[in-house]
């Protein structure tokens, strides 16, 4: 589903080149959940930026669900959902009506974009506040639209960028409980980066760790675990082991 | 074209026939909802010419040329380009939270394209600017303004050019800065000269000459005098001057904001 060889992008702020992402090699098979990790400014997001067409790439080279994001980035687009670090919402629109103008965005015709939308609404426990306003939605419920928008068209490719930052616990869980939903029922391919270490432990089949935009580590929690003696293990240690820094540091 | 073809294909979820006009649609549809919703927010726009119609006009009266002879013909033909400018200019505006918010990027991320995403939007503010213009029009008319037809039509023609000509700039600007409290002064610091040297307000013929020259160099002000000019039920010079500026700022506009939406987010 996804593939990148000798994948880079660099930014020029001034006289300075900063490398946000160098050299990364990353293969994701279809219907896996994949976990980026990282602390903050490892080049999760600019890697994410890169895999959704987003940010065009200095060097290398990306293809996801079959196509080029430099040279097929509408054929990509067409086949991906992506759900971004912010909220995605306009402020004067009401949430059925986002999912609608996605839906047709994405090519959905009139009918089905109905039918979707009250479907996605309906999974996502946000029936309720179909026609309120998205200001109005608390913080678990505007994370919820986000990924209902990042699903109108029914993708086998799902992008979700540190999707459960500022929720509360039981908010979170909620938010893996769909993800894991969503895999059983369709089988989707997700990709999510986040820096909430227990998640990945707990909800991914595979962390991928990345600091200074390269990859580090790529395995299972457990077998990334393995490599780090002692009992107790967290993905926390195998960041110290290979680093000598903590995840959690600066946070 | 058929539904059909734009409908999508079953076989590949991903394969779906690109139609720029059901894109413009659906954006010019998500950006009309809100004041659909609440139209009472169409007038409050107006809040600004508005005023200058009740208190600044008929100080008007006082003065010998066209403009004090008879104020409302001379005004409010001005007055409709100051509503582009304030309707259509400040468009921006609208896009910062969303560019904030990540909002626009999401959109990016369809697979629609980025000039119909940029174009959605400025065919919502064209059409909020023109119905502006209308109540305006509609106004003035008990008050003796005199709108022949055919004049009226190629005048709100040639004001939808202009306002989209000025949304799409609005966008521009609003994607090179980002960030409002960046765009607000950039955008005061273009919007008050180029509403003061386009002659809305008073007759630039009033100007000494260096003043007088600086305002022709201001596209607007070629846009003022056609506007006049049709309203006076003049057809000539100035009525052509007027469409060709508009026309090729049009073009200019849309190859600036289409390349600006391409590059998009980065």
């Amino acid at each position: 589903m996804i593939r990148t060889r000798a994948l880079a992008r660099s930014f020029r702020s001034g006289k300075h080149t900063v490398e946000a992402v160098r050299g990364v090699d990353l293969d994701v098979a279809e219907g896996e959940l994949v976990a980026l990790l990282g602390p903050n400014g490892a080049g999760k997001t600019t890697l994410l930026r890169m895999l959704t067409t987003l940010l065009p790439p200095t060097a290398g080279a990306a293809t996801v669900a079959g196509y080029d994001v430099r040279t097929d980035a509408a054929r990509v687009r067409a086949r991906i959902g992506v759900v971004g670090q912010g909220h995605g919402l306009g402020e004067s629109q009401r949430a059925r009506d986002e999912l609608l103008t996605q839906a047709r965005l994405y090519g959905v015709g009139r009918r089905e974009a109905r039918a979707r939308a009250d479907e996605l609404l309906e999974m996502l426990e946000l029936t309720g506040v179909a026609d309120r306003g998205t200001p109005s939605l608390s913080g678990g419920q505007k994370r919820r639209l986000d990924i209902a928008l990042g699903l109108v068209h029914r993708p086998r490719m799902l992008f979700l960028d540190e999707p459960s930052t500022g929720l509360d616990p039981q908010s979170r869980a909620n938010l893996w409980g769909h993800v894991a939903r969503l895999r059983a029922e369709h089988g989707t391919t997700v990709l999510v980066t986040t820096h909430y270490l227990d998640e990945a432990d707990g909800h991914a089949e595979r962390a991928v760790v990345v600091d200074h935009g390269t990859v580090i580590a790529d395995g299972t929690p457990d077998a990334l675990k393995g490599q780090v003696p002692g009992d107790r293990v967290t993905l926390d240690d195998v960041f110290l082991n290979l680093t000598g820094r903590s995840l959690r540091e600066g946070e | 074209m058929s539904a059909a073809t734009t409908e999508r294909n079953t076989q590949d979820p991903g394969a779906v026939r690109p139609s720029a006009v059901r894109d413009v649609l659906a954006v010019w549809n998500r950006q009309a909802r809100p004041l659909v919703r609440n139209p009472l927010a169409v007038v409050f726009g107006m809040a600004q010419p508005l005023l200058y119609l009740a208190l600044f006009a008929p100080l008007l009266t006082g003065l010998g040329g066209p403009e004090g002879q008879d104020p409302w013909q001379w005004f409010v033909p001005g007055l409709l380009v100051m509503l582009a400018l304030f309707t259509c200019g400040f468009a921006g505006f609208g896009l910062l939270p969303e560019i904030a918010s990540g909002a626009h990027e999401r959109m990016l991320a369809t697979p629609a394209s980025r000039t119909s995403l940029l174009l959605g939007r400025v065919v919502q503010d064209v059409a909020l600017m023109l119905v502006q213009s209308v109540l305006v029009l509609l106004l003035v008319l008990p008050l003796g303004f005199r709108a022949p037809l055919p004049e009226t039509v190629l005048g709100l023609a040639l004001l939808a050019v202009l306002g989209a000509v000025l949304a799409t700039l609005s966008y521009v600007v609003a994607l090179a800065t980002r960030q409002t409290y960046v765009f607000a002064p950039v955008l005061q610091t273009v919007v008050m000269p180029l509403m003061l040297l386009s002659g809305v307000l008073l007759p630039m013929d009033l100007a000494p000459g260096w003043l007088y020259t600086l305002s022709r160099l201001n596209p607007l002000a070629h846009v003022v005098d056609a506007e006049r000019a049709l309203f006076a039920g003049q057809w000539g010079t100035d009525v052509a001057v007027g469409w060709v500026v508009a026309l090729v700022l049009l073009v200019l506009s849309l190859v600036l904001g289409a390349r600006m939406m391409r590059r998009g987010a980065s």
